[in-house]
């Protein structure tokens, strides 16, 4: 069964499309790479699915989930670092779909997010303000508001990017799991050695899809360099997408 | 001597005591919304709020003298009309918030002194400028209460949304569409205290009483809490301290009152635990871990 079905999506920003004429499905409980180079559609994809950007044209079909089912994991430089909250409480909104404005975190729900603290192996950082963690420690933060979302679609934006090999491993471990739970899983990633031992599915995206299915068959060197290509820079004097028009005159 | 000089006035003069109520009343609701405004690097946009109010507040005078009803309705309804059209104009068009309530405060500011010029005087130019907390009676002291308990209220009920829009907006977008409601509701919050302030303080200093505690309170604590609690004190002790100091030597309160912030602002900045000019200078010895 499609968890995410992708009708014939254009993305983009002031009529430019960044993903350009996706279509295709990805199954529920899958585990998917979303590969391709800076300016490939990458995260503008991820957040067209998470509902932050509508899109151009087409459209994106959750497989009835609502908002409250997906947990996003942002690029980190999203987030504001110099605002005055403890590790405790930023993961704690992660209990969001439970507390909504007034719900209360009750005891059950404190040990819950010290669980999920624990769980990314940040334990005694409770109390640390987030402005205080190193990148890494900031993305198992990140990954321990994802555990407490508990959604069946996970969506994660480029989530080990400059961190160390240790929590790398640690966090691909936790992504592996919540796969083998039978949540879906979608991330961007820039490590093909990742990709090629951990995903068993991979879409290649450069504006346009280039290639999408089974890993071991769509990562090649041949697929890899025609998304180096296909990358196309912003064109201020483009004309109105002649596919689009085709598909309105019908 | 003492008791004469800081209890005295408030036992003897009425309009002493009502001022203290006052400040105390703007303290409790104006400081957290100041925390607000500086960690979401909007204290500017506070400050042109302040003056966006000023057409409304003079419309109000305009057609009925200096009546605090009028003027106090005018001015939420002229600063609540530019807090929304911004608001709106920035998230309908991508437009920063700050350049798009810049074009609409300086329409206000200019229409404002060119409104009360039409009919005032100097005096009240000067009085709409830079307020009079030591004139106000009790009805308008009612209205400045009244407004504090709705923003303790509203921020009470918009306090987890616009914490989390805050520190990682994408998130909250992600799960609640509670972001835009709360992000207006809480400029709707900065109107009706900065009409609370206007007040006391007038259009030029009103978000003086915000802005100073929250700076003050930036430099004691890393937490949100204690920092909203550490403004809310500030701000209450600046403006006892700012009516006994305009008391006792004649000064305008409303200066007074914010000049008494901002020797604690310095304070701060000299000595304050997070940040502050000495602390960093003379940090002490490292520790183990």
């Amino acid at each position: 069964m499609a968890q995410l079905a992708f009708r014939n999506v254009t993305l983009g920003y002031d009529r430019h499309p960044a993903v350009h004429h996706l279509n295709g499905e990805v199954a529920s409980g899958a585990l998917v790479a979303l590969i391709g180079p800076n300016g490939a559609g990458k995260s503008t994809l991820l957040r067209g699915i998470v509902g932050i950007l509508k899109p151009l044209d087409g459209s994106i079909h959750l497989g009835g989930l609502d908002a409250r089912d997906i947990a996003y994991l942002p690029q980190s430089a999203d987030i504001d670092r110099t605002f005055p909250i403890s590790v405790f409480d930023f993961v704690g909104t992660g209990l969001w779909r439970g507390t909504g404005l007034f719900g209360g975190i009750g005891r059950a729900a404190r040990e819950k997010i010290l669980r999920a603290i624990a769980s990314v192996g940040l334990n005694g950082f409770e109390n640390r303000p987030i402005g205080t963690l190193s990148g890494g420690q900031m993305q198992r933060v990140l990954f321990a508001r994802v555990l407490l979302q508990d959604a069946r679609l996970i969506v994660l934006d480029e989530p080990f990017n400059a961190i160390d090999s240790k929590t790398t491993a640690d966090l691909l471990a936790l992504v592996k799991h919540w796969h083998a739970e039978g949540r879906t899983v979608l991330a961007a990633l820039h490590d093909m050695e990742m990709v090629r031992a951990h995903f068993s599915e991979t879409l290649i995206l450069a504006r346009g899809p280039v290639a999408w299915g089974p890993t071991v068959e769509v990562l090649t060197p041949e697929n890899l360099m025609v998304a180096m290509r296909m990358c196309e820079a912003f064109d201020d004097s483009a004309t109105a997408c002649a596919e689009d028009g085709r598909r309105r005159a019908a | 001597m003492i008791y004469d000089a800081l209890i005295g006035p408030f036992t003897e003069f009425e309009f002493m005591r009502r001022a203290l109520a006052a400040v105390i009343a703007l303290s409790l609701a104006g400081a957290p919304i100041g925390v607000f405004l500086m960690l979401r690097r909007m204290s500017l946009v506070g400050d042109a709020m302040a003056h966006a109010i000023l057409p409304g507040a003079a419309i109000g005078f305009l057609l009925s003298g200096l009546n605090l009803f009028a003027m106090t309705a005018g001015g939420l309804i002229a600063g609540f009309a530019v807090a929304i059209l911004a608001g709106v104009v920035a998230r309908s068009t991508g437009l920063k918030e700050d350049a798009s309530l810049a074009t609409f405060y300086l329409a206000s500011l200019a229409l404002g002194v060119t409104i009360v010029s039409i009919k005032g005087t100097n005096i009240d130019l000067l009085h709409v400028l830079f307020g009079n907390i030591l004139a106000m009676d009790d009805q308008t002291l009612l209205v400045v209460a009244f407004n504090a308990t709705v923003t303790l209220l509203v921020l009470a009920v918009i306090y987890r949304p616009l914490v989390i829009e805050s520190v990682d907006p994408l998130f909250l977008r992600t799960v609640s569409r509670a972001g835009g409601p709360a992000h207006l509701a809480f400029l709707a919050l900065v109107v009706i205290n900065l009409v609370n302030g206007f007040q006391a303080l007038g259009t030029l200093l009103a978000v003086g009483l915000m802005i100073l505690p929250a700076g003050i309170a930036r430099f004691w604590s890393r937490d949100l809490t204690v920092m909203i609690c550490i403004a809310v004190i500030a701000a209450a002790v600046s403006g006892y301290a700012g009516l006994v100091l305009s008391f006792q030597t004649r000064v305008p309160s409303g200066p007074a009152i914010i000049l008494v912030a901002t020797v604690f602002y310095i304070v701060s900045i000299l000595f304050g635990r997070v940040g502050g000019i000495v602390r960093q200078m003379f940090p002490g010895r490292h520790l183990e871990a």
